[in-house]
Protein backbone atom coordinates (compact mmCIF):
# COMPACT_ATOMS: atom_id res chain seq x y z
CA UNK A 1 0.00 0.00 0.00
CA UNK A 2 2.71 2.46 1.03
CA UNK A 3 4.66 1.62 -2.10
CA UNK A 4 1.63 2.28 -4.24
CA UNK A 5 1.05 5.66 -2.60
CA UNK A 6 4.71 6.67 -3.02
CA UNK A 7 4.56 5.64 -6.67
CA UNK A 8 1.43 7.70 -7.26
CA UNK A 9 2.97 10.74 -5.57
CA UNK A 10 6.10 10.50 -7.71
CA UNK A 11 3.93 10.32 -10.81
CA UNK A 12 2.40 13.64 -9.80
CA UNK A 13 5.66 15.56 -10.22
CA UNK A 14 5.46 16.00 -14.02
CA UNK A 15 1.79 16.93 -13.66
CA UNK A 16 2.73 19.58 -11.11
CA UNK A 17 5.30 21.03 -13.47
CA UNK A 18 2.70 21.00 -16.25
CA UNK A 19 0.24 22.87 -14.06
CA UNK A 20 2.75 25.63 -13.41
CA UNK A 21 3.63 25.86 -17.11
CA UNK A 22 -0.01 26.27 -18.14
CA UNK A 23 -0.63 28.81 -15.39
CA UNK A 24 2.44 30.69 -16.57
CA UNK A 25 1.18 30.66 -20.16
CA UNK A 26 -2.16 32.06 -19.00
CA UNK A 27 -0.54 35.16 -17.52
CA UNK A 28 1.36 35.66 -20.77
CA UNK A 29 -1.77 35.47 -22.91
CA UNK A 30 -2.15 39.19 -23.03
CA UNK A 31 -0.84 40.74 -26.21
CA UNK A 32 2.42 42.40 -25.18
CA UNK A 33 3.34 42.44 -21.55
CA UNK A 34 0.73 41.71 -18.93
CA UNK A 35 1.88 44.92 -17.32
CA UNK A 36 0.76 46.94 -20.34
CA UNK A 37 -2.75 45.60 -19.98
CA UNK A 38 -2.65 45.92 -16.26
CA UNK A 39 -1.33 49.39 -15.96
CA UNK A 40 -1.71 51.58 -18.99
CA UNK A 41 -5.26 50.58 -19.79
CA UNK A 42 -6.37 50.15 -16.24
CA UNK A 43 -6.11 53.14 -13.95
CA UNK A 44 -6.82 50.89 -10.96
CA UNK A 45 -3.32 49.44 -11.15
CA UNK A 46 -0.73 51.76 -9.72
CA UNK A 47 2.84 52.39 -10.78
CA UNK A 48 3.97 50.41 -7.76
CA UNK A 49 1.92 47.37 -8.77
CA UNK A 50 3.33 47.53 -12.28
CA UNK A 51 6.88 47.47 -10.98
CA UNK A 52 5.98 44.55 -8.77
CA UNK A 53 4.59 42.60 -11.72
CA UNK A 54 7.73 43.33 -13.73
CA UNK A 55 9.85 42.13 -10.85
CA UNK A 56 7.93 38.92 -10.20
CA UNK A 57 7.78 37.86 -13.82
CA UNK A 58 11.10 39.42 -14.85
CA UNK A 59 9.39 40.73 -17.94
CA UNK A 60 12.48 42.09 -19.61
CA UNK A 61 14.15 38.66 -19.77
CA UNK A 62 13.61 35.77 -22.23
CA UNK A 63 10.50 33.73 -21.54
CA UNK A 64 12.15 30.53 -20.25
CA UNK A 65 14.23 32.50 -17.79
CA UNK A 66 11.07 34.27 -16.69
CA UNK A 67 9.47 30.89 -16.10
CA UNK A 68 12.42 29.54 -14.13
CA UNK A 69 12.61 32.55 -11.86
CA UNK A 70 8.83 32.44 -11.37
CA UNK A 71 8.78 28.72 -10.57
CA UNK A 72 11.55 29.18 -8.00
CA UNK A 73 9.31 31.58 -6.12
CA UNK A 74 6.23 29.39 -6.59
CA UNK A 75 8.09 26.40 -5.16
CA UNK A 76 8.24 28.28 -1.87
CA UNK A 77 4.61 29.35 -2.32
CA UNK A 78 5.61 32.93 -3.01
CA UNK A 79 3.05 34.24 -5.48
CA UNK A 80 3.78 37.88 -4.78
CA UNK A 81 1.48 40.34 -3.06
CA UNK A 82 -2.09 41.28 -3.71
CA UNK A 83 -2.42 44.59 -5.56
CA UNK A 84 -5.49 45.40 -3.52
CA UNK A 85 -4.19 45.31 0.04
CA UNK A 86 -0.52 44.40 -0.34
CA UNK A 87 -0.79 41.14 1.60
CA UNK A 88 0.87 37.96 0.26
CA UNK A 89 -1.46 36.31 -2.28
CA UNK A 90 -0.95 32.85 -0.81
CA UNK A 91 -2.08 34.07 2.62
CA UNK A 92 -5.28 35.46 1.18
CA UNK A 93 -6.01 32.20 -0.60
CA UNK A 94 -5.16 29.97 2.37
CA UNK A 95 -7.42 32.02 4.64
CA UNK A 96 -10.32 31.42 2.31
CA UNK A 97 -9.57 27.76 1.59
CA UNK A 98 -10.94 25.96 4.69
CA UNK A 99 -14.55 27.00 4.15
CA UNK A 100 -14.40 26.04 0.46
CA UNK A 101 -12.89 22.66 1.29
CA UNK A 102 -15.45 22.14 4.08
CA UNK A 103 -18.39 22.80 1.74
CA UNK A 104 -16.92 20.50 -0.91
CA UNK A 105 -16.25 17.68 1.55
CA UNK A 106 -19.76 17.96 2.97
CA UNK A 107 -21.14 17.92 -0.58
CA UNK A 108 -19.18 14.78 -1.41
CA UNK A 109 -20.51 13.10 1.74
CA UNK A 110 -24.06 14.12 0.85
CA UNK A 111 -23.60 12.91 -2.73
CA UNK A 112 -22.26 9.60 -1.47
CA UNK A 113 -25.14 8.95 0.91
CA UNK A 114 -27.92 10.09 -1.41
CA UNK A 115 -26.76 9.26 -4.93
CA UNK A 116 -25.68 5.70 -4.16
CA UNK A 117 -28.90 4.45 -2.53
CA UNK A 118 -30.84 6.30 -5.26
CA UNK A 119 -28.84 4.60 -8.00
CA UNK A 120 -29.13 1.17 -6.40
CA UNK A 121 -32.85 1.48 -5.97
CA UNK A 122 -33.33 2.63 -9.58
CA UNK A 123 -31.22 -0.27 -10.84
CA UNK A 124 -32.94 -2.91 -8.76
CA UNK A 125 -36.42 -1.65 -9.53
CA UNK A 126 -35.64 -0.88 -13.14
CA UNK A 127 -38.64 0.40 -15.06
CA UNK A 128 -40.65 1.02 -11.89
CA UNK A 129 -42.36 4.29 -11.09
CA UNK A 130 -39.49 5.06 -8.71
CA UNK A 131 -36.92 4.50 -11.45
CA UNK A 132 -38.82 6.65 -13.93
CA UNK A 133 -39.40 9.49 -11.47
CA UNK A 134 -35.77 9.52 -10.42
CA UNK A 135 -34.66 9.48 -14.07
CA UNK A 136 -36.79 12.54 -14.81
CA UNK A 137 -35.50 14.24 -11.66
CA UNK A 138 -31.91 13.49 -12.63
CA UNK A 139 -32.38 14.86 -16.14
CA UNK A 140 -33.85 18.08 -14.84
CA UNK A 141 -31.15 18.53 -12.19
CA UNK A 142 -28.55 17.92 -14.84
CA UNK A 143 -29.95 20.68 -17.04
CA UNK A 144 -30.74 23.27 -14.37
CA UNK A 145 -28.08 25.91 -13.84
CA UNK A 146 -26.87 25.58 -10.25
CA UNK A 147 -26.89 29.29 -9.54
CA UNK A 148 -30.50 29.52 -10.66
CA UNK A 149 -31.54 26.71 -8.32
CA UNK A 150 -29.61 28.53 -5.63
CA UNK A 151 -31.58 31.71 -6.28
CA UNK A 152 -34.91 29.87 -6.25
CA UNK A 153 -34.16 27.91 -3.07
CA UNK A 154 -32.81 31.04 -1.46
CA UNK A 155 -35.89 33.11 -2.21
CA UNK A 156 -38.25 30.29 -1.18
CA UNK A 157 -36.68 28.68 1.90
CA UNK A 158 -34.65 31.69 2.93
CA UNK A 159 -36.72 34.77 2.19
CA UNK A 160 -40.30 33.50 2.01
CA UNK A 161 -40.30 30.79 4.68
CA UNK A 162 -37.34 32.12 6.64
CA UNK A 163 -36.13 28.61 7.54
CA UNK A 164 -32.50 29.11 6.63
CA UNK A 165 -30.17 32.10 6.44
CA UNK A 166 -29.47 33.28 2.91
CA UNK A 167 -26.08 34.87 3.21
CA UNK A 168 -22.70 34.40 4.87
CA UNK A 169 -21.52 31.53 7.04
CA UNK A 170 -22.33 32.76 10.53
CA UNK A 171 -24.72 35.08 12.35
CA UNK A 172 -23.70 38.55 13.46
CA UNK A 173 -23.74 37.59 17.15
CA UNK A 174 -21.63 34.50 16.40
CA UNK A 175 -18.99 35.35 19.01
CA UNK A 176 -21.47 35.05 21.89
CA UNK A 177 -22.42 31.44 21.11
CA UNK A 178 -21.09 28.35 22.92
CA UNK A 179 -18.97 25.93 20.90
CA UNK A 180 -21.97 23.74 20.14
CA UNK A 181 -23.97 26.82 19.28
CA UNK A 182 -21.25 27.94 16.88
CA UNK A 183 -21.21 24.61 15.10
CA UNK A 184 -24.99 24.59 14.82
CA UNK A 185 -24.97 28.16 13.58
CA UNK A 186 -22.45 27.48 10.83
CA UNK A 187 -24.26 24.24 9.98
CA UNK A 188 -27.51 26.16 9.65
CA UNK A 189 -25.86 28.61 7.27
CA UNK A 190 -24.32 25.85 5.21
CA UNK A 191 -27.51 23.83 4.55
CA UNK A 192 -28.45 25.63 1.33
CA UNK A 193 -24.94 26.04 -0.11
CA UNK A 194 -24.08 22.37 0.44
CA UNK A 195 -27.41 21.25 -0.99
CA UNK A 196 -27.04 23.40 -4.08
CA UNK A 197 -23.38 22.48 -4.56
CA UNK A 198 -24.22 18.79 -4.55
CA UNK A 199 -27.39 18.73 -6.67
CA UNK A 200 -25.70 18.62 -10.08
CA UNK A 201 -23.13 15.96 -9.21
CA UNK A 202 -25.72 14.08 -7.22
CA UNK A 203 -27.81 13.67 -10.34
CA UNK A 204 -24.87 12.50 -12.42
CA UNK A 205 -23.45 10.12 -9.87
CA UNK A 206 -26.78 8.45 -9.10
CA UNK A 207 -27.00 7.85 -12.85
CA UNK A 208 -23.56 6.23 -12.93
CA UNK A 209 -24.39 4.20 -9.85
CA UNK A 210 -27.54 2.90 -11.54
CA UNK A 211 -25.58 1.89 -14.63
CA UNK A 212 -22.78 0.34 -12.61
CA UNK A 213 -25.21 -1.66 -10.50
CA UNK A 214 -27.03 -2.83 -13.64
CA UNK A 215 -23.75 -4.03 -15.10
CA UNK A 216 -22.95 -5.99 -11.98
CA UNK A 217 -26.30 -7.63 -11.29
CA UNK A 218 -26.23 -9.32 -14.69
CA UNK A 219 -22.95 -11.07 -14.01
CA UNK A 220 -22.58 -14.78 -13.44
CA UNK A 221 -21.50 -14.64 -9.85
CA UNK A 222 -24.68 -12.84 -8.92
CA UNK A 223 -26.71 -15.49 -10.69
CA UNK A 224 -24.75 -18.07 -8.69
CA UNK A 225 -25.62 -16.26 -5.50
CA UNK A 226 -29.30 -16.32 -6.45
CA UNK A 227 -29.02 -20.02 -7.32
CA UNK A 228 -27.48 -20.73 -3.94
CA UNK A 229 -30.65 -19.32 -2.43
CA UNK A 230 -29.15 -16.27 -0.74
CA UNK A 231 -31.53 -13.53 0.29
CA UNK A 232 -32.02 -10.43 -1.86
CA UNK A 233 -30.46 -8.16 0.75
CA UNK A 234 -27.27 -10.24 0.97
CA UNK A 235 -26.92 -10.47 -2.77
CA UNK A 236 -27.50 -6.79 -3.48
CA UNK A 237 -25.73 -5.16 -0.59
CA UNK A 238 -22.92 -7.63 0.06
CA UNK A 239 -22.09 -9.24 -3.27
CA UNK A 240 -23.17 -6.74 -5.90
CA UNK A 241 -22.60 -3.43 -4.14
CA UNK A 242 -18.88 -3.97 -3.53
CA UNK A 243 -18.10 -4.31 -7.21
CA UNK A 244 -20.61 -1.71 -8.32
CA UNK A 245 -19.04 0.88 -6.03
CA UNK A 246 -15.57 0.64 -7.58
CA UNK A 247 -16.16 2.83 -10.63
CA UNK A 248 -18.08 5.30 -8.47
CA UNK A 249 -14.96 6.02 -6.40
CA UNK A 250 -13.15 7.07 -9.56
CA UNK A 251 -16.09 9.13 -10.75
CA UNK A 252 -16.36 11.00 -7.47
CA UNK A 253 -12.63 11.69 -7.75
CA UNK A 254 -13.14 13.01 -11.28
CA UNK A 255 -16.01 15.23 -10.17
CA UNK A 256 -13.78 17.24 -7.81
CA UNK A 257 -12.76 19.90 -10.37
CA UNK A 258 -16.45 20.36 -11.20
CA UNK A 259 -17.33 20.80 -7.54
CA UNK A 260 -14.56 23.35 -7.09
CA UNK A 261 -15.75 25.20 -10.19
CA UNK A 262 -19.19 25.25 -8.61
CA UNK A 263 -17.74 26.91 -5.50
CA UNK A 264 -17.01 30.00 -7.57
CA UNK A 265 -20.70 30.43 -8.27
CA UNK A 266 -22.26 29.29 -5.00
CA UNK A 267 -19.91 31.29 -2.85
CA UNK A 268 -20.84 34.36 -4.85
CA UNK A 269 -24.57 33.68 -4.63
CA UNK A 270 -24.56 32.89 -0.91
CA UNK A 271 -21.93 35.47 -0.06
CA UNK A 272 -19.57 32.92 1.47
CA UNK A 273 -16.01 34.17 2.01
CA UNK A 274 -14.31 31.23 0.29
CA UNK A 275 -11.69 30.74 -2.40
CA UNK A 276 -14.21 30.92 -5.23
CA UNK A 277 -15.51 34.32 -4.25
CA UNK A 278 -12.00 35.60 -3.67
CA UNK A 279 -11.19 34.48 -7.21
CA UNK A 280 -14.12 36.46 -8.63
CA UNK A 281 -13.17 39.53 -6.58
CA UNK A 282 -9.57 39.21 -7.76
CA UNK A 283 -10.65 38.98 -11.41
CA UNK A 284 -12.78 42.10 -11.04
CA UNK A 285 -9.94 44.07 -9.51
CA UNK A 286 -7.36 42.60 -11.93
CA UNK A 287 -5.38 41.33 -8.97
CA UNK A 288 -3.16 39.07 -11.10
CA UNK A 289 -1.05 37.62 -8.31
CA UNK A 290 -4.09 36.41 -6.40
CA UNK A 291 -5.67 35.07 -9.59
CA UNK A 292 -2.54 33.07 -10.46
CA UNK A 293 -2.24 31.79 -6.91
CA UNK A 294 -5.90 30.74 -6.91
CA UNK A 295 -5.47 28.97 -10.24
CA UNK A 296 -2.43 26.97 -9.10
CA UNK A 297 -3.93 26.12 -5.70
CA UNK A 298 -7.24 25.00 -7.22
CA UNK A 299 -5.34 22.60 -9.49
CA UNK A 300 -3.34 21.34 -6.50
CA UNK A 301 -6.57 20.69 -4.60
CA UNK A 302 -7.86 18.72 -7.57
CA UNK A 303 -4.67 16.68 -7.68
CA UNK A 304 -4.95 15.98 -3.97
CA UNK A 305 -8.58 14.92 -4.37
CA UNK A 306 -7.66 12.59 -7.22
CA UNK A 307 -4.83 11.14 -5.19
CA UNK A 308 -7.21 10.38 -2.31
CA UNK A 309 -9.66 8.79 -4.75
CA UNK A 310 -6.87 6.64 -6.23
CA UNK A 311 -5.72 5.50 -2.82
CA UNK A 312 -9.30 4.71 -1.81
CA UNK A 313 -9.69 2.75 -5.05
CA UNK A 314 -6.53 0.76 -4.47
CA UNK A 315 -7.72 0.05 -0.95
CA UNK A 316 -11.02 -1.24 -2.28
CA UNK A 317 -9.52 -3.18 -5.17
CA UNK A 318 -6.37 -5.19 -4.37
CA UNK A 319 -5.74 -5.83 -8.08
CA UNK A 320 -4.63 -2.20 -8.41
CA UNK A 321 -2.21 -2.39 -5.49
CA UNK A 322 -0.42 -5.51 -6.56
CA UNK A 323 -0.88 -5.41 -10.32
CA UNK A 324 1.48 -3.72 -12.74
CA UNK B 1 -36.48 7.65 -33.11
CA UNK B 2 -37.48 7.97 -29.58
CA UNK B 3 -40.18 10.46 -28.56
CA UNK B 4 -37.93 12.26 -26.11
CA UNK B 5 -35.26 12.73 -28.78
CA UNK B 6 -37.84 14.24 -31.10
CA UNK B 7 -38.99 16.51 -28.28
CA UNK B 8 -35.41 17.68 -27.76
CA UNK B 9 -34.85 18.20 -31.48
CA UNK B 10 -38.16 20.08 -31.73
CA UNK B 11 -37.23 22.48 -28.95
CA UNK B 12 -33.84 23.12 -30.53
CA UNK B 13 -35.47 23.81 -33.89
CA UNK B 14 -37.93 26.28 -32.35
CA UNK B 15 -35.10 27.94 -30.47
CA UNK B 16 -32.99 28.22 -33.61
CA UNK B 17 -35.91 29.82 -35.46
CA UNK B 18 -36.50 32.26 -32.59
CA UNK B 19 -32.82 33.16 -32.58
CA UNK B 20 -32.64 33.67 -36.36
CA UNK B 21 -35.84 35.69 -36.55
CA UNK B 22 -35.33 37.48 -33.24
CA UNK B 23 -36.25 40.95 -34.57
CA UNK B 24 -39.61 39.59 -35.75
CA UNK B 25 -40.32 37.51 -32.64
CA UNK B 26 -39.43 40.10 -30.03
CA UNK B 27 -42.27 42.59 -29.49
CA UNK B 28 -39.92 45.27 -28.11
CA UNK B 29 -36.39 46.52 -28.55
CA UNK B 30 -34.41 44.51 -25.97
CA UNK B 31 -32.53 47.61 -24.86
CA UNK B 32 -35.49 49.98 -24.73
CA UNK B 33 -35.58 51.49 -21.25
CA UNK B 34 -38.90 52.70 -19.92
CA UNK B 35 -38.67 53.56 -16.25
CA UNK B 36 -42.43 54.15 -16.03
CA UNK B 37 -42.97 50.46 -16.77
CA UNK B 38 -40.35 49.11 -14.34
CA UNK B 39 -40.96 45.69 -12.77
CA UNK B 40 -44.35 45.06 -14.36
CA UNK B 41 -45.85 41.63 -13.67
CA UNK B 42 -46.25 39.24 -16.59
CA UNK B 43 -49.26 40.43 -18.59
CA UNK B 44 -50.57 40.48 -22.13
CA UNK B 45 -48.39 43.42 -23.20
CA UNK B 46 -45.29 42.10 -21.43
CA UNK B 47 -45.45 38.30 -21.57
CA UNK B 48 -42.70 37.71 -18.99
CA UNK B 49 -42.92 41.08 -17.27
CA UNK B 50 -40.33 43.85 -17.24
CA UNK B 51 -37.09 44.37 -15.33
CA UNK B 52 -35.95 47.18 -13.06
CA UNK B 53 -35.29 49.45 -16.05
CA UNK B 54 -38.65 48.64 -17.61
CA UNK B 55 -37.14 46.53 -20.39
CA UNK B 56 -39.33 43.73 -21.74
CA UNK B 57 -37.91 40.45 -20.40
CA UNK B 58 -39.38 38.31 -23.16
CA UNK B 59 -37.69 40.44 -25.84
CA UNK B 60 -34.41 40.35 -23.96
CA UNK B 61 -34.63 36.58 -23.67
CA UNK B 62 -35.35 36.23 -27.38
CA UNK B 63 -32.19 38.17 -28.23
CA UNK B 64 -30.26 36.29 -25.55
CA UNK B 65 -31.08 33.00 -27.29
CA UNK B 66 -28.90 34.21 -30.19
CA UNK B 67 -25.96 34.61 -27.86
CA UNK B 68 -26.54 31.32 -26.03
CA UNK B 69 -26.79 29.28 -29.23
CA UNK B 70 -23.91 30.95 -31.02
CA UNK B 71 -21.59 30.69 -28.04
CA UNK B 72 -22.65 27.08 -27.53
CA UNK B 73 -22.07 26.05 -31.12
CA UNK B 74 -18.90 28.02 -31.82
CA UNK B 75 -17.22 27.22 -28.49
CA UNK B 76 -17.93 23.52 -28.85
CA UNK B 77 -16.91 23.70 -32.52
CA UNK B 78 -13.50 25.03 -31.47
CA UNK B 79 -13.20 22.40 -28.72
CA UNK B 80 -14.21 19.61 -31.09
CA UNK B 81 -11.77 20.65 -33.83
CA UNK B 82 -8.92 20.87 -31.32
CA UNK B 83 -9.90 17.56 -29.76
CA UNK B 84 -10.10 15.85 -33.15
CA UNK B 85 -6.68 17.14 -34.15
CA UNK B 86 -4.90 16.27 -30.94
CA UNK B 87 -6.73 12.98 -30.40
CA UNK B 88 -6.15 11.63 -33.90
CA UNK B 89 -2.49 12.66 -33.92
CA UNK B 90 -1.92 11.07 -30.50
CA UNK B 91 -3.71 7.86 -31.43
CA UNK B 92 -2.18 7.50 -34.89
CA UNK B 93 1.46 8.27 -34.18
CA UNK B 94 1.58 6.76 -30.68
CA UNK B 95 4.87 6.65 -28.77
CA UNK B 96 6.37 9.94 -27.56
CA UNK B 97 3.90 12.16 -29.42
CA UNK B 98 1.03 10.26 -27.83
CA UNK B 99 2.41 10.47 -24.32
CA UNK B 100 3.15 14.19 -24.62
CA UNK B 101 -0.33 14.98 -25.92
CA UNK B 102 -2.10 12.78 -23.39
CA UNK B 103 -0.06 14.16 -20.49
CA UNK B 104 -1.01 17.63 -21.62
CA UNK B 105 -4.66 16.50 -21.68
CA UNK B 106 -4.38 15.11 -18.14
CA UNK B 107 -2.84 18.34 -16.91
CA UNK B 108 -5.58 20.44 -18.49
CA UNK B 109 -8.14 18.24 -16.72
CA UNK B 110 -6.58 19.11 -13.35
CA UNK B 111 -7.76 22.69 -13.55
CA UNK B 112 -11.24 23.33 -12.24
CA UNK B 113 -12.68 24.84 -15.43
CA UNK B 114 -14.12 27.95 -13.80
CA UNK B 115 -10.83 28.85 -12.15
CA UNK B 116 -9.02 28.48 -15.47
CA UNK B 117 -11.63 30.46 -17.39
CA UNK B 118 -11.75 33.24 -14.80
CA UNK B 119 -7.97 33.54 -14.90
CA UNK B 120 -8.06 33.97 -18.66
CA UNK B 121 -10.93 36.46 -18.39
CA UNK B 122 -8.84 38.42 -15.89
CA UNK B 123 -6.16 38.84 -18.54
CA UNK B 124 -8.06 39.22 -21.80
CA UNK B 125 -11.25 40.74 -20.45
CA UNK B 126 -14.83 39.51 -20.88
CA UNK B 127 -16.59 39.75 -24.25
CA UNK B 128 -18.78 37.46 -26.34
CA UNK B 129 -15.88 36.66 -28.65
CA UNK B 130 -13.45 35.96 -25.80
CA UNK B 131 -15.96 33.74 -23.99
CA UNK B 132 -16.38 31.57 -27.10
CA UNK B 133 -12.63 31.12 -27.44
CA UNK B 134 -12.09 30.55 -23.72
CA UNK B 135 -14.79 27.88 -23.43
CA UNK B 136 -13.46 26.25 -26.61
CA UNK B 137 -9.86 26.18 -25.44
CA UNK B 138 -10.74 24.70 -22.05
CA UNK B 139 -13.12 21.92 -23.07
CA UNK B 140 -11.46 19.87 -25.83
CA UNK B 141 -10.01 17.21 -23.54
CA UNK B 142 -12.92 14.78 -23.60
CA UNK B 143 -13.03 14.79 -27.41
CA UNK B 144 -9.28 14.20 -27.65
CA UNK B 145 -9.54 11.17 -25.38
CA UNK B 146 -12.54 9.77 -27.24
CA UNK B 147 -11.03 10.11 -30.69
CA UNK B 148 -7.66 8.78 -29.58
CA UNK B 149 -9.34 5.62 -28.28
CA UNK B 150 -11.24 5.23 -31.56
CA UNK B 151 -8.13 5.78 -33.67
CA UNK B 152 -6.13 3.32 -31.60
CA UNK B 153 -8.60 0.57 -32.38
CA UNK B 154 -9.16 1.60 -36.02
CA UNK B 155 -5.56 2.04 -37.13
CA UNK B 156 -4.76 -1.67 -37.08
CA UNK B 157 -7.80 -2.62 -39.15
CA UNK B 158 -7.29 -4.09 -42.61
CA UNK B 159 -8.77 -1.23 -44.60
CA UNK B 160 -6.18 1.09 -43.12
CA UNK B 161 -3.41 -1.34 -43.96
CA UNK B 162 -4.81 -1.68 -47.48
CA UNK B 163 -4.87 2.06 -47.90
CA UNK B 164 -1.29 2.33 -46.73
CA UNK B 165 -0.26 -0.48 -49.10
CA UNK B 166 -1.75 1.58 -51.91
CA UNK B 167 0.62 4.37 -50.97
CA UNK B 168 -1.56 6.61 -48.86
CA UNK B 169 0.28 9.02 -46.57
CA UNK B 170 -0.29 9.56 -42.86
CA UNK B 171 -2.32 12.73 -43.35
CA UNK B 172 -4.56 11.07 -45.94
CA UNK B 173 -5.17 8.04 -43.72
CA UNK B 174 -6.01 10.18 -40.70
CA UNK B 175 -8.31 12.57 -42.54
CA UNK B 176 -9.99 10.19 -44.97
CA UNK B 177 -10.17 6.96 -42.96
CA UNK B 178 -9.61 7.33 -39.26
CA UNK B 179 -11.51 10.52 -38.45
CA UNK B 180 -14.64 9.69 -40.49
CA UNK B 181 -14.81 6.21 -38.97
CA UNK B 182 -14.18 7.33 -35.44
CA UNK B 183 -16.38 10.43 -35.47
CA UNK B 184 -19.48 8.78 -33.94
CA UNK B 185 -18.72 9.28 -30.25
CA UNK B 186 -17.38 12.76 -31.04
CA UNK B 187 -20.74 13.68 -32.54
CA UNK B 188 -22.46 12.61 -29.33
CA UNK B 189 -20.06 14.64 -27.25
CA UNK B 190 -20.60 17.62 -29.58
CA UNK B 191 -24.30 17.68 -28.74
CA UNK B 192 -23.73 17.21 -24.99
CA UNK B 193 -20.93 19.77 -25.18
CA UNK B 194 -23.30 22.47 -26.45
CA UNK B 195 -25.48 21.91 -23.39
CA UNK B 196 -22.43 22.25 -21.15
CA UNK B 197 -21.17 25.37 -22.92
CA UNK B 198 -24.56 27.08 -22.60
CA UNK B 199 -24.50 26.38 -18.85
CA UNK B 200 -20.94 27.68 -18.60
CA UNK B 201 -21.75 30.86 -20.49
CA UNK B 202 -24.77 31.44 -18.26
CA UNK B 203 -22.62 30.92 -15.17
CA UNK B 204 -19.90 33.30 -16.33
CA UNK B 205 -22.42 35.95 -17.36
CA UNK B 206 -24.20 35.52 -14.04
CA UNK B 207 -20.93 36.33 -12.28
CA UNK B 208 -20.64 39.42 -14.45
CA UNK B 209 -17.57 38.01 -16.18
CA UNK B 210 -19.21 36.68 -19.33
CA UNK B 211 -21.44 38.48 -21.80
CA UNK B 212 -21.43 42.14 -20.76
CA UNK B 213 -24.45 44.41 -20.59
CA UNK B 214 -26.05 45.92 -22.62
CA UNK B 215 -25.95 42.64 -24.61
CA UNK B 216 -28.70 40.52 -23.08
CA UNK B 217 -27.73 36.99 -22.04
CA UNK B 218 -29.80 34.59 -19.95
CA UNK B 219 -27.03 34.64 -17.39
CA UNK B 220 -26.73 38.40 -17.10
CA UNK B 221 -30.52 38.89 -17.01
CA UNK B 222 -30.41 36.61 -13.96
CA UNK B 223 -27.52 38.57 -12.50
CA UNK B 224 -29.46 41.81 -12.81
CA UNK B 225 -32.59 40.08 -11.55
CA UNK B 226 -30.92 38.81 -8.40
CA UNK B 227 -31.04 42.28 -6.87
CA UNK B 228 -34.79 42.60 -7.33
CA UNK B 229 -35.88 38.99 -6.96
CA UNK B 230 -37.67 39.76 -3.69
CA UNK B 231 -39.96 42.17 -5.53
CA UNK B 232 -40.25 40.51 -8.91
CA UNK B 233 -40.03 36.73 -9.07
CA UNK B 234 -40.55 36.80 -12.84
CA UNK B 235 -37.19 38.43 -13.43
CA UNK B 236 -35.34 35.33 -12.22
CA UNK B 237 -37.83 32.57 -13.03
CA UNK B 238 -38.17 32.85 -16.82
CA UNK B 239 -34.51 33.14 -17.91
CA UNK B 240 -33.69 30.17 -15.67
CA UNK B 241 -36.43 28.11 -17.30
CA UNK B 242 -35.07 29.08 -20.71
CA UNK B 243 -31.62 27.77 -19.78
CA UNK B 244 -33.05 24.61 -18.25
CA UNK B 245 -35.24 23.78 -21.24
CA UNK B 246 -32.46 24.48 -23.74
CA UNK B 247 -29.89 22.39 -21.91
CA UNK B 248 -32.44 19.62 -21.37
CA UNK B 249 -33.25 19.62 -25.10
CA UNK B 250 -29.58 19.27 -26.08
CA UNK B 251 -29.10 16.50 -23.51
CA UNK B 252 -32.13 14.58 -24.80
CA UNK B 253 -30.92 14.97 -28.38
CA UNK B 254 -27.47 13.79 -27.30
CA UNK B 255 -28.91 10.65 -25.71
CA UNK B 256 -30.88 10.02 -28.89
CA UNK B 257 -27.83 10.42 -31.13
CA UNK B 258 -25.88 8.08 -28.89
CA UNK B 259 -28.52 5.38 -29.06
CA UNK B 260 -28.93 5.84 -32.80
CA UNK B 261 -25.21 5.36 -33.38
CA UNK B 262 -25.10 2.25 -31.22
CA UNK B 263 -27.66 -0.25 -32.48
CA UNK B 264 -26.42 -2.93 -30.12
CA UNK B 265 -27.18 -0.80 -27.12
CA UNK B 266 -30.41 -1.91 -25.55
CA UNK B 267 -31.90 0.82 -23.41
CA UNK B 268 -31.40 -0.31 -19.89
Amino acid sequence: MLRYITKRILQLIPVLIGITIISFIVIHLAPGKPTDMASQLNPKVSQEAREQLEKIYGLDKPIYIQYISWIKKVATFDFGRSFVDGRPAIKKILERMPITVLINVLSIILIFFVAIPLGIKSAVRRGSVFDKTSTVFVFIMFAAPGFWLALLLMSFFGVKLGWVPVSGIASLDFENFSILGKILNVGHHLILPVLVASLGSLAGISRYMRQSMLNVIHQDYIRTAWAKGLGEKDILYKHALKNALLPIITIIGLSIPGLLSGSVIFETVFNIPGMGRLMVEAVFSRDYNVVMCGLVISALLTLLGNLIADVAYSYADPRIRYGR
Amino acid sequence: MNRLTLFGAGIILILALVAIFAPFVAPYDPGAIDVEDALLRPQASHLFGTDLLGRDIFSRMVYASRIALSIGIIAVGIATLLGIMLGSIAGYFGGKIDSVIMRFTDIMLCFPSFFLMLSVVAIVGPSIFNIMIIIGLTSWMGVARLLRAEVLSLKTREFVLASRALGAGDFYIIVRHLIPNGIGPVLVSFVFGIAGAILTEAGLSFLGLGVQPPHPSWGNILMEGKAVMGVGWWVIVFPGIAILVTVLAFNLLGEGVRDALNPRLRRR
